[in-house]
Order: structure tokens, then C-alpha cells, then sequence
């Protein structure tokens, strides 16, 4: 019998809550109308209705107003929409932006093509467990800059950046400050006022929703552009037809998030961490030690003397689902930008193995796991040569 | 995003043939290093008489393509001459796999590299050179362009890891800007040796860290 997959990999996509797809359903064969036809007919309404009651889920989870949300096609969409669509409405004025070595990709190569395009652009540094310093933030600030955009988490270490000082200090600067909380906006209960952020990213497939699915929180008066043309939808912010179906399963996701499934991942994360590190020697954690500096469910570890896609490959033959930062799992053969950033050798990139917990993972999930990474590494270092074990 | 291999990469992955270290070795060779996240070190024994490789090994620390080469590398070698050894190359490996997504053909290219470097110290251990040409600085540059300094991820020779190379009477000192406590000195340390040593007109190698 075909043994049953222990799914870890919940930073890339989580498993669709059976709820959600049920919401979704009637917005396929039903209430199929888009929702911009609310003034020609009911089917129409109806569609507008399920787009404004997830609107006003997500506001009020984020203690915001409904027309302060933007419905995008994901994480990537909202990044580039919040990074470029600021900068493009700054242009002429200011010029300069700021955001962290480790941020994700599409919010660090939105900048990038900004800074070709001819903007100023300062990368901050992390120390070794991830964390920016606001120091440096400070003394980057000059009165060109426009924008901050520093993540909530690490999609890779987990490190939670101290977004309430980050977001007071661009607040006494006067600027806008932009912060990725596509995996963390559930879990630690962001509410905008607190965080002082101008513009928020939220996906729906990292939280249980559907993929194809995003948001962007514009705090209201924020000066930005839109990016994709064609159509007033999304308070004139982003033209195209809305995934309603998705947009619907988006808002069922984030209300069926509860604090208690967050404090249950927690105690997983904690088991999980604290099994590897017993049960295996010559381990490294990558990101902060300490649990409540870190992504609920973000375990990261590098095993000395193996090489991570090798351990990935023998526990995927295991029904094991893990990623690692090594460059031989990369197809550009690079070792991770974030643990590189972190000042890490190349080893120990290499030897790094990424567990994401969601709240479908088992207590006796992780025991599996455990034993499982132990039986894995045993074997590869017996037939490593920086090993000193015998065969 | 993982990378699609063959069954037979799988296989000879999951259960890797000829593994493990060799007692009395004739020759052996280390390919790769920790820093570029491949390394292969392989291991021979040859019958003095027959020429043929009597027994093979490797040790790997790699991702699985870097595995299942050296897996099939040994197998394809075994009961081989050295003269046939030396003609098997990283298609030949790729093919017995039932090939190898491109991107991770470098990967494979380092066992194949490491059993021609064996018979080639081996080679140079038995008086079964053609040609013999007395080992000059630049013979022992060129030999050590192949290791790999940690830090930097590029060769030691370029990254200047070696300040500087005596030889005297077939005796070898090599230089190495790296200090003893370093986590890598003493595999660099080794493979320098391993590297200089097996050369026919070599007696002695000396590696000598920085402070020492």
C-alpha cells in the first residue's frame, strides 16, 4: 500500500481547505456573471456581493477599510503592483527606494528593474539570523527616498522583521513603507494601524485558499500608479475581469483562520526543531533560534557533509515533501540569495533543508520526519568523504 | 522545483554501487570540493600485471546525479584495463544512465574526471608514463588549479589561497594562506597532498598553513 505524503512544503502552497472549495463552487456553474455588471443585472450583484464580502473578511482582519483592498492575481502581482506602481507615481519627484537583500523575488527584481530603469535603490543587509538592522534603514533614508518595502517574514529562515519599528520609522520620515506578509498576515494578526504600513501583500494559496489569488492593502491616499490597464476594476487600480470563485475562496480562507491553529503550528515547529537537533549531530539552524522570532512553522536546518538535494530526493522516496537552498536544486545552479545574504558559507547552503508546517501536519507527522531525516543523513554521510564515520 | 531524472539515475542513487572508502588503495583522486557543493573521491586497485582495475570505490558528496555517476562510473570501470578505463567519459556515464538533464551533466563530469585522474596518479606511481617530464612549478600550479578554495568557491591558485610553491630535490612545500583552525584546512591540506604526490619525480609534499 502506497504510503500516505507528508506534505512540508506549506511556504510554496498549502493544501485548498475543503470549505473553501466549497464556497468557491456556485461562482463556477451559478453565479458565473462578472462582477462589473452590477448595474445591468442580478446575476451581476450577486457576483459583486461575493467579491465585497471577502473584501470586507480581509479588511477587517487587517483592520482596514474594504476600499483599501486590492484583489490581484497573487503575492508577485501585488509585489510588483506595490514597488513599481509607488515608484512610477514618485517619478520626477523623488527617487530613491530602500528594501532588504532578502526579500522575495519578485518584490528584489521589481526593484532591480526600477534601479535600471534609473532609480536609486540601497539593499539592506542581515546579520546572520536574517534580521535588517534599523540603523542602517536609518542612515539610508535620505529625503529622496519614497518607499521601504521590508517583508514580514522570511520565506526561507522564517526571521520576523521588527515591521512596528520599520513601519514608525517611515512614518516620521514620511515614507510610504511597504511590507510582504503573504505568509504571516494569518498567523500573527497584522493589523495596519499598529504596523503603520502603507501597503500590505497577502496571497490566498499560502493560507489554505486557492492559487491565482492575491491582495494588496492601499492604505487610502497612498500615491500609487496602477500597472495593467483596461478597465476601472479594483478602484481603478488594476484592470481585468476579477477572479471572483477565487476571491471568494480567498475571504473563506482567512475567516476560517483561528489563533489556535497558529499556536498548534507553533508546537509542531517546536517538536520538529527540537527532534532534529537531538536526534542529529553536526546540525546548523538557519534563522533565529528563538520561536517567536520566527515564521509559525518555518523550520530550517543545514546538515553538515550532505549535500540537500540529495536529502531531499531520499526523503521525497520516502513520501517526504521538503526543500532545500542548495544550488544543485536550483536549475541557475546559485546557491540561495537569502542564506548567501546571511553571510553563509556555501556549504552550508548547500546541506539546508526547509520544513513549512501547516495546520494538516500530525504530532506523529513529525515524529516520521525526524527519524526519517536521521536515516537519510546516516546513509549520506556514510558515503560522504568530508565524513570521518566508517561504513 | 525539483529536477526530472531517469529511473536509473533514481536507482543508482537510492542505492549506490562500489560506495565507500578503499584500505591500500593504489591510486585515488579527489574531484570537487565542499564549496561548489560536488565532490567525488575515488579509489583503485590494480593488478600489476594484467593492468586491469580489480577493484573500485567512490565516496560522494553531492547531489544525486553526482551519486548515480559515480555509481555507474565504477561499474562501467570494474575489470576494465586502465588504457579502456581512461577512454569512458561523462556520455558514456550519462548514456549507461539513460541520460541526464543538462543542467546537472557537470555534476556527473566530476566522477568521470576523478577515475582519470586515479589511473593517471597511478600511472605516475608505476613508471607507466610514456613521457617522463620533470615536475616544474608550473606542472604543480596546473594541478592545483583543481582545488577549490571554501572560501571563494574558485580554484586556490586564482583566489592566491597559495602564496607560494618551493621545490627542491623531488621535495614539495606549498604555502597556504589559510589558518590551521580553519573548519576546511585540513581537507585542503589533504588534497593539496593528494594532489602533488602521486607526480613520478615527487618525494615528499609539505603544506604549510598560514603561522606555521
Amino acid at each position: 500500500m502506497k504510503q500516505k505524503n507528508i506534505y512540508m512544503d506549506n511556504a510554496a502552497a498549502t493544501r485548498t481547505d475543503p470549505e473553501v472549495v466549497k464556497a468557491m463552487k456556485p461562482f463556477f456553474t451559478d453565479t458565473y456573471a462578472v462582477a462589473s455588471s452590477q448595474f445591468s443585472h442580478t446575476p451581476g450583484i450577486m457576483a459583486k456581493e461575493g467579491l465585497d464580502k471577502s473584501r470586507e473578511i480581509i479588511a477587517a482582519k487587517l483592520g482596514a477599510s474594504s476600499d483599501e483592498i486590492i484583489f490581484t492575481s497573487g503575492g508577485t502581482e501585488s509585489n510588483n503592483l506595490a514597488v513599481k506602481g509607488v515608484a512610477l507615481a514618485h517619478r520626477g519627484k523623488k527617487n530613491h527606494l530602500i528594501c532588504s537583500r532578502i526579500e522575495h523575488n519578485s518584490v528584489l527584481q521589481s526593484c532591480q528593474w526600477l534601479e535600471k530603469e534609473g532609480y536609486k535603490l540601497t539593499l539592506l543587509d542581515v546579520d546572520s539570523d536574517g534580521f535588517v538592522d534599523t540603523d542602517q534603514l536609518k542612515k539610508s533614508i535620505t529625503p529622496d527616498t519614497f518607499l521601504v518595502s521590508i517583508q514580514t517574514a522570511n520565506q526561507e529562515v522564517g526571521t520576523l522583521q521588527p515591521i512596528e519599528e520599520i513601519g514608525k520609522i517611515c512614518k516620521e520620515h514620511d515614507i510610504l513603507f511597504h511590507t510582504d506578509a503573504s505568509l504571516s498576515f494569518t498567523h500573527l494578526n497584522l493589523d495596519v494601524r499598529k504596523i503603520q504600513a502603507d501597503l500590505v501583500t497577502m496571497s490566498a494559496h499560502k493560507i489554505h485558499g486557492p492559487k491565482g489569488v492575491g491582495a494588496l492593502y492601499v492604505r487610502q491616499g497612498t500615491q500609487i500608479q496602477k500597472l495593467q490597464h483596461g478597465g476601472y476594476n479594483e478602484f481603478d487600480l488594476r484592470a481585468g475581469t476579477e477572479n471572483v470563485a477565487g476571491i471568494v475562496g480567498f475571504g473563506k480562507a482567512v475567516e476560517l483562520n483561528h489563533n489556535d491553529q497558529t499556536t498548534f503550528i507553533t508546537g509542531l515547529q517546536r517538536k520538529l526543531l527540537n527532534g532534529l537537533k537531538e536526534q542529529i549531530e553536526d546540525l546548523n539552524v538557519n534563522g533565529p533560534d528563538d520561536l517567536s522570532k520566527r515564521l509559525p512553522g518555518n523550520v530550517n536546518v543545514s546538515f553538515n557533509m550532505v549535500e540537500g538535494e540529495s536529502v531531499v530526493l531520499h526523503l521525497d522516496m520516502k513520501n517526504i515533501s521538503v526543500i532545500t537552498g542548495s544550488a544543485c536544486f536550483s536549475r541557475s545552479l546559485e546557491p540561495s540569495y537569502v542564506m548567501m545574504s546571511m553571510g553563509f558559507s556555501h556549504e552550508r547552503a548547500h546541506g539546508s533543508i526547509r520544513f513549512s508546517l501547516s495546520r494538516y501536519n500530525t504530532a506523529d507527522e513529525i515524529g516520521s520526519v525526524i527519524e526519517a531525516c536521521k536515516e537519510v543523513v546516516d546513509a549520506l554521510r556514510k558515503i560522504s568523504p568530508l565524513s570521518n564515520k566508517e561504513m | 522545483m525539483s529536477i526530472p531524472y531517469t529511473k536509473k539515475v533514481l536507482e543508482h542513487f537510492m542505492h549506490p554501487h562500489n560506495v565507500g572508502k578503499m584500505e591500500e588503495a593504489d591510486a585515488v583522486a579527489t574531484e570537487g570540493s565542499p564549496a561548489c557543493g560536488d565532490m567525488v573521491k575515488l579509489y583503485l586497485k590494480v593488478n600489476d600485471k594484467s593492468r586491469t582495475i580489480e577493484d573500485i570505490k567512490f565516496e560522494s558528496y553531492g547531489c544525486a546525479s553526482n551519486i548515480a555517476t559515480g555509481s555507474i562510473i565504477t561499474d562501467l570501470a570494474k575489470g576494465k584495463t586502465i588504457e579502456d578505463a581512461k577512454k569512458l567519459n561523462w556520455k558514456a556515464a550519462a548514456e549507461a544512465l539513460g541520460g541526464l538533464p543538462p543542467v546537472k551533466v557537470h555534476c556527473a563530469v566530476l566522477a568521470v574526471d576523478a577515475l582519470r585522474t586515479a589511473i593517471e596518479n597511478y600511472e605516475h606511481q608505476n613508471g607507466l608514463l610514456k613521457e617522463k617530464i620533470s615536475t616544474t612549478k608550473e606542472i604543480i600550479m596546473k594541478r592545483l588549479s583543481r582545488v577549490i578554495n571554501p572560501l571563494a568557491g574558485l580554484d586556490v591558485v586564482k583566489t592566491k589561497l597559495v602564496q607560494e610553491i618551493e621545490l627542491k630535490n623531488g621535495e614539495v612545500s606549498v604555502y597556504v594562506e589559510l589558518p590551521p583552525d580553519h573548519q576546511f584546512a585540513g581537507n585542503i591540506k589533504n588534497e593539496i597532498i593528494e594532489r602533488i604526490e602521486p607526480l613520478w619525480d615527487v618525494k615528499a609534499v609539505r603544506v604549510v598553513l598560514r603561522g606555521e
